[in-house]
């Protein structure tokens, strides 16, 4: 059985799970038990959307994978996610200002996402949305808090937006595999998604008395497995358990 | 032998993990009990809550459990994410048992979109129900609550915030 848009549904999925993991790093590190707790929520979050896709893939596409198989035993260049969600977690500013330049992606794609024509895709979409609105305005509340906080907390995450920017245009450009899917109605366009999101990044962060980086050249490649040095760090200590202890289980 | 409004009244028992005061049919987490021929048995069919409930296991475990202690050992457990599970579902006796532990419950309303611009509900103080309150954390002690504090009895509360 071939799953024909099997690489789509692991290109989303891949994205959650890295980020998912990165978040994850700050679980008993927050700055704050608050900031500790909501983070690991949101990371809980994108782990259990991931999975369901994963899991769809597993029943679909027939090639005697399990769900956990799809996260702990495929290498870095099977990888689909962005390369924004692997970069290290940096300070809580870095790690919030990549929480809001993504959550607003991420909702906007969902809400597209809801028009698709597969089944699957449009329940995964409806389901996660609502919680990805409480993700992104998490990170809204504290791009302003910091933003225009003190002296510090405002260099440092114009430091963080400046840093992070040039990872940003890869959510808008689609794959090989995005754009096969967008062909049949299953996948969502990203290059429509721009507009509405530099019109709300824009503005918070005219809010938040921060500076938007002047536009670069993008970065890309993680969609297609091309990946920067940190998903190898990544994947070691996500993966270490099942590639020491083969099928273990608890 | 049972029918499915028996199996109703028997998953009742079934506590949430996380709200013990809450069973899971009043959390509106079962969506549905049929008789398929296919299996030859019945088959509950739950929800998560939200995608990182870390409680959907132990859930679907005390379901299981909840079907054998009352002789329906091979009854099956399915999982669904469609429709999504929404705060609507939860029953008035659920709310108002919610609100006598002190956790202000879900407004109603759950597809409010001015969340998207910073435009927050006024939430009553589940003690004093005075409407001066603050948030104090988007997330609480679970991923379905957030914590707030009340600006007149001081007290900080959960609310269960509506998805
Ligand atoms: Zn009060």
């Amino acid at each position: 059985m071939i799953m024909k848009h099997r690489d789509y549904y692991l290109t989303i999925a891949d994205t959650l799970l890295i980020l998912g993991q990165r978040l994850s790093e700050w679980c008993g590190h927050g700055p704050a038990i608050e900031e500790d707790i909501a983070l690991s929520n949101v990371a809980l979050d994108y782990i259990g959307q991931a999975t369901a896709l994963y899991k769809e893939v597993s029943e679909k596409a027939g090639e005697g994978k399990s769900e956990d198989d799809y996260a702990f035993l495929r290498d870095a260049w099977e990888f689909k996610n962005l390369l924004l969600v692997e970069l290290p977690k940096g300070d809580y500013g870095y790690t919030i200002a990549r929480q809001f330049l993504f959550s607003t992606w991420y909702y906007h794609f969902l809400e597209a996402l809801h028009n698709s024509k597969d089944e699957f895709l449009k329940g995964f979409a409806a389901k996660s949305i609502k919680e990805v609105k409480y993700h992104f305005q998490h990170s809204r509340d504290w791009m302003l808090r910091l933003g225009a906080g003190t002296e510090e907390s405002n260099s440092r995450m114009q430091a963080a937006l400046n840093e992070i920017w040039e990872f940003t245009g890869e959510m808008f450009i689609n794959s090989k595999a995005e754009l096969e899917a967008i062909a049949d109605g299953t996948g969502v366009d990203n290059a429509k998604l721009l507009d509405v999101w530099q019109r709300i990044v824009g503005a918070v962060i005219q809010e938040a008395e921060l500076t938007l980086p002047s536009d670069a050249w993008m970065q890309k490649g993680g969609k297609e497995g091309k990946h920067s040095e940190h998903i190898g760090f990544v994947l070691a200590e996500m993966q270490f358990l099942q590639r020491a202890y083969p099928g273990s289980k608890w | 032998m049972v029918n499915a409004d028996d199996i109703w009244k028997f998953l009742e028992e079934v506590e949430d993990p996380e709200i013990p005061i809450l069973n899971v049919v009043e959390m509106g987490i079962v969506r549905d009990v049929q008789w398929r021929e296919v299996h030859n048995n019945w088959v509950v069919t739950i929800t998560p809550t939200y995608s990182g409930c870390p409680a959907m296991k132990t859930i679907e475990e005390d379901v299981m459990q909840c079907l054998a202690d009352h002789g329906l050992n091979e009854a099956k457990v399915e999982t669904i994410l469609s429709p999504p599970w929404t705060t609507d579902w939860m029953t008035a006796e659920a709310c108002e048992k919610l609100r006598q532990t002190g956790i202000a419950p879900p407004e109603k309303n759950s597809a409010d979109k001015g969340l998207l611009m910073g435009v927050r509900k006024e939430i009553k103080c589940p003690r004093c129900h005075s409407k001066q309150t603050t948030m104090v954390s988007q997330f609480g002690s679970t991923a379905c609550k957030s914590l707030y504090k009340c600006n007149d009895c001081l007290e900080p509360f959960d609310y269960f915030k509506c998805i």
